[in-house]
């Protein structure tokens, strides 16, 4: 057991309670949600096994579907999300992201923006069109789409200051 | 044989992704079904204890507000008693064989209501006689109707729920319509064909008609808005829910004695 690993199972834990506790009450406007706990699966170490980061976001969603009532759809956006995720590192950071340092997420700039948007944006789209699967009302699953992405990306920003270490 | 065996092996993170997305979206149809709706579903030991105890700590911030209603509630209750017409004669042999609702007191222990299919979790379930489809209404109207239970929780499909359909009436002239919700306002519900002949103003009651889940009169909400459609003979109107379905405390589990004969009946007249 390593400590990354103690880290990664410390934020699946701390990601699910935060959003089952907290951000699922938040609801501005009627309509506009935030869902940071997809902050779990796009900071997930770069070189860590696919097929891990892949199960890991399944049992994350499948957890809340259960206490949210939602069926199955956070367990769907969110293995989306993972599986797409080392297209949207690649299109953001460039071709030999590999080559990085792990934490990618140190210095906010326009690449970790531009990754974090697309990323949340795949994921609340997959959502939305999920839980209300119905064709007829795509404008409503755009407008929820683009207000809980710019809710959630700030939120996101604010949670990436946070964990940020110290300088010394 | 082999080749596939091969292929799997070399695209086994590929073959995971299509395997979980698979599943998942399996759960999700399950989950928008109404019959065969949520395998997976908050009445459970888990989650319905996670639930109980943040609860638990919410209600403190609570009592004041429960208090005032339950004030509220008590001074009604008391003002039918006193103004019975003589509170002495009862009926007493009719009142226990003949008992047509039980009441069950229990509490919302999640409340959600930003979907279209709003589902709340109750901490009462089996052993307290909770079964599904009983209605569930509190002190200022109707919240739902119980979908699925486990031995101490239950899950309630909320008035608030694109899929609920529940009979309702014009409280002063008994038109029927349905109500069922657009899923835009969650102060809101919608009558989709109250017939036009009904005289409707804005500021009407709307209540409850007699049926399998709710007795007759419990109140819903207050006419909003009245659109006509000239194509069809029916009113569309939007009815204000009485309740604040956004804050929501102690409920009330109303079990139908005569539902089964009920359901025994319709179903012999329809093989007919």
């Amino acid at each position: 057991m390593t400590q990354d690993s103690l880290i990664q199972i410390f934020r699946f834990l701390f990601f699910l309670l935060l959003q089952i506790l907290i951000f699922s009450k938040i609801n501005l406007f009627g309509y506009v949600n935030p869902y940071p706990y997809v902050l779990f699966v796009l900071l997930f170490p770069i070189g860590s096994s696919k097929n891990f980061l892949l199960i890991a976001s399944f049992l994350l969603g499948l957890t809340l579907d259960i206490f949210l009532n939602t069926g199955g759809v956070h367990a769907g956006s969110s293995v989306l999300l993972a599986w797409m995720r080392e297209n949207y590192i690649k299109f953001s950071f460039g071709l030999n992201y590999q080559y990085q340092s792990v934490k990618f997420f140190e210095k906010i700039n326009s690449e970790l923006i531009s990754y974090l948007l697309l990323g949340i944006a795949t994921h609340h789209l997959c959502m939305f069109l999920l839980e209300i699967f119905s064709l007829p009302l795509i404008l409503s699953i755009l407008t929820r789409t683009l207000w809980s992405t710019l809710f959630t990306f700030v939120i996101c920003i604010g949670f990436i200051q946070l964990m940020k270490p110290t300088k010394r | 044989m082999q080749q596939i065996i091969i292929y799997i092996f070399k695209n086994s993170t590929k073959v995971l992704f299509l395997l979980l997305f698979t599943i998942a979206l399996v759960l999700t149809i399950q989950n928008h079904s109404y019959h065969r709706s949520s395998v997976i579903n908050s009445a459970n030991r888990v989650s319905g204890g996670v639930y109980e105890k943040v609860n638990a700590v919410n209600e403190y911030f609570l009592l004041k507000s429960e208090n005032e209603a339950l004030a509220a509630e008590n001074a009604r209750l008391k003002s039918l008693l006193f103004n019975q017409s003589d509170s002495l004669v009862h009926d007493t042999k009719k009142k226990w064989n003949e008992l047509m609702y039980e009441v069950t007191r229990c509490k919302v222990i999640q409340n959600n209501y930003n979907t279209f299919n709003n589902i709340l979790t109750l901490n009462a379930g089996k052993k307290l006689g909770v079964e599904p489809e009983m209605g569930v209404i509190n002190h200022q109207g109707i919240i739902g109707i119980v979908e699925k239970t486990s031995n101490n929780y239950a899950t309630v499909v909320s008035i608030l729920n694109t899929k609920n359909q529940i009979n309702s009436k014009v409280k002063h002239s008994n038109h029927f319509g349905i109500i069922s919700w657009n899923g835009k306002n969650t102060g809101y519900v919608q009558i989709t064909d109250l017939p036009r002949l009904a005289t409707v103003k804005k500021g009407d009651t709307i209540v409850t008609s007699q049926s399998l889940y709710f007795p007759e009169g419990i109140p819903i909400g207050a006419i909003d808005k009245i659109y006509t459609d000239n194509k069809t003979n029916y009113y569309t109107v939007d009815v204000r829910l009485f309740n604040d379905m956004t804050n929501l405390g102690y409920v009330y589990v109303i079990k139908n004695y005569h539902k089964q004969e009920i359901e025994n009946l319709q179903k012999e007249s329809i093989l007919k």
